[in-house]
């Protein structure tokens, strides 16, 4: 059985205007797999393609080995979904949101309380949705997502607007998902996120993927340069030729102790973002 | 159609329901009024039990009302329905889920109208009877603009003419013979005839049809409304 996802010449216009543009992705059993681009460009439409919520235009787009124009009860009770709004209920506590769903998926009683320990929230279970902070929100959304153990989780921009230490939480929830065999698919625009949690990325500007592969071999391909930079103790960078009389300079330096860090000129992926397309991401 | 899901709604709802004032009181006002006002109110020439098919039929036209369309537009508006579609819930068991719940709590209500109005034997079964039709009917209107309404401000400006429409004609019907003629062709209207001749005749063809009628033709809104938005 397929586990994974795939996407073949995905296109989708509203009203003729066309807002994906030939999507062909492939995203294998225990992948952390990240859509990258900026607001706008086609990643929540995606994601509702995916999850069966709109059809394409043109292509096809098959989930665990169903075309996701026909997923039934069984293809949906194996996938969990973080989506951009939250959906919660205000007025319950964060145990009897996660009570609710763990009834309609017919799990045993103490899944909640379990869901609950794994994100951090047992301590707050009694505390109604209305009074938690934004990153408590989506830790409690990510447990709701998580509580049927899914196969495939799908994370619409799961840290956006949170701070350092609750983006890291979720984070390291992410990771432990991964662990778990789960295959994820996460949008953001966060590009740290992306080269720290995704085993792949897709660049996706104005419908259309501009890139794709593993981050740091992105990165490596647009490293036009390809030099070696030192910071020296004295404030002075110096960029060295990334060949053996480069590395016998830096071997040199480091031996009379000059040397702060030792960098790559490799781009990060905002500036491969930047020259593929000319334009930011934000 | 799977009954977990919908027992899972209906206790969701329960629990819901106790921390939302907003639809709490509109379970609890009429009955409380109709104790007080039969309690408290006793004239000269005033009918025995007065206020009881009075309230009873504002009831009625209102709780079911306005609180399926205020919770399906509230679950709208908060895309927590999304969320439970894409979590396998069916439209119709979620429907079915939060009725049932409005439902008993309506005729928890009910039975308040029933002890204060002291029915027994037949009259009882005719009230509860036609308490039930009238409160499905109701239920199935706010659905109807639940479904149709893209949040709960607009659920709520659609709701409240409508609601006043069923619950007030009735009773307005008794002062003036236009109004009454207009309040015949309601299911309220016809609900509220019933009601003050509970026990002395049954129902005749009129209510029958009247019912019916009205009946079919809230359920085609609904359908409409069902198949513009699809709930979600």
């Amino acid at each position: 059985m397929n586990n994974g996802i795939h996407m073949k010449n995905i296109v989708k216009e509203f009203g003729g205007h066309r807002i994906l543009n030939g999507i062909e992705i492939k995203i294998e059993k225990g992948e952390i797999f990240g859509l990258l681009g900026p607001s706008g460009a086609g990643k929540t439409t995606l994601i509702k393609i995916l999850t069966g919520q709109l059809t394409q235009t043109e292509g096809e787009a098959e989930l665990l080995g169903t075309d996701t124009r026909r997923l039934t009860d069984r293809e949906y009770s194996r996938i969990g979904m973080m989506l951009d709004n939250t959906g919660l209920y205000e007025r319950l506590n964060c145990y009897d949101n996660l009570l609710l769903f763990a009834r309609i998926y017919g799990l045993s009683g103490d899944k909640p309380q379990e869901a609950l320990k794994m994100v951090g929230l047992w301590e707050a279970k009694g505390q109604t949705v209305q009074k938690l902070s934004k990153g408590m929100k989506q830790r409690l959304v990510l447990a709701r997502a998580m509580i049927n153990g899914p196969d495939i989780l799908f994370l619409d921009e799961p840290t956006s607007g949170l701070d350092p230490a609750n983006a890291r939480g979720i984070h390291r929830l992410i990771q432990k998902q991964r662990e778990k065999g789960t295959t994820v698919f996460l949008t953001t625009h966060n590009m740290e996120e992306a080269e720290k949690l995704c085993d792949n990325i897709a660049l996706l500007c104005e419908g259309s993927i501009v890139e794709y592969g593993n981050p740091g071999e992105i990165c490596r391909r647009y490293n036009h340069q390809n030099k070696i930079c030192l910071s020296l103790k004295n404030g002075k960078q110096i960029l060295l030729e990334n060949d053996s009389n480069g590395a016998w300079q830096v071997y040199n330096c480091l031996k009379e102790g000059l040397v702060e860090a030792i960098h790559s000129t490799e781009p990060n992926l905002e500036t491969v973002f930047m020259e593929l397309t000319g334009r930011s991401f934000e | 159609m799977d009954g977990r899901k919908i027992s899972a709604i209906f206790k969701k709802q329960l629990k819901d329901t106790m921390k939302n004032k907003t639809v709490l009181i509109q379970f609890i006002m009429f009955p409380l009024l109709v104790v007080i006002m039969d309690h408290s109110i006793k004239m000269e020439h005033m009918e025995e039990h007065f206020f009881v098919p009075l309230f009873a039929t504002m009831y009625m036209g209102m709780a079911p009302l306005t609180s399926m369309a205020s919770i399906l537009a509230e679950e709208k508006e908060k895309n927590t329905l999304r969320v439970l579609f894409l979590s396998n819930v069916k439209p119709m068991e979620y429907l079915i889920g939060i009725g049932s719940y409005i439902l008993l709590a309506c005729m928890l209500g009910t039975g308040v109208f029933a002890v204060t109005g002291e029915y027994k034997g037949r009259e009882l079964l005719e009230f509860l009877f036609i308490m039930l039709a009238g409160i499905l009917i109701s239920t199935l209107i706010g659905a109807a603009i639940g479904a149709w309404s893209k949040n709960e401000m607009s659920a709520t400006s659609i709701s409240v003419p409508v609601m006043m429409i069923f619950s007030f004609l009735p009773m307005i019907a008794m002062f003036n013979n236009t109004v009454k003629n207009i309040s015949r062709l309601l299911w309220s209207g016809q609900i509220n005839r019933f009601l003050n001749q509970l026990g002395t005749a049954g129902m005749d063809m009129e209510t029958v049809c009247v019912l019916l009628a009205n009946g079919a033709i809230v359920l085609f809104l609904f359908g409409m409304a069902y198949k513009k938005s699809g709930l979600a």
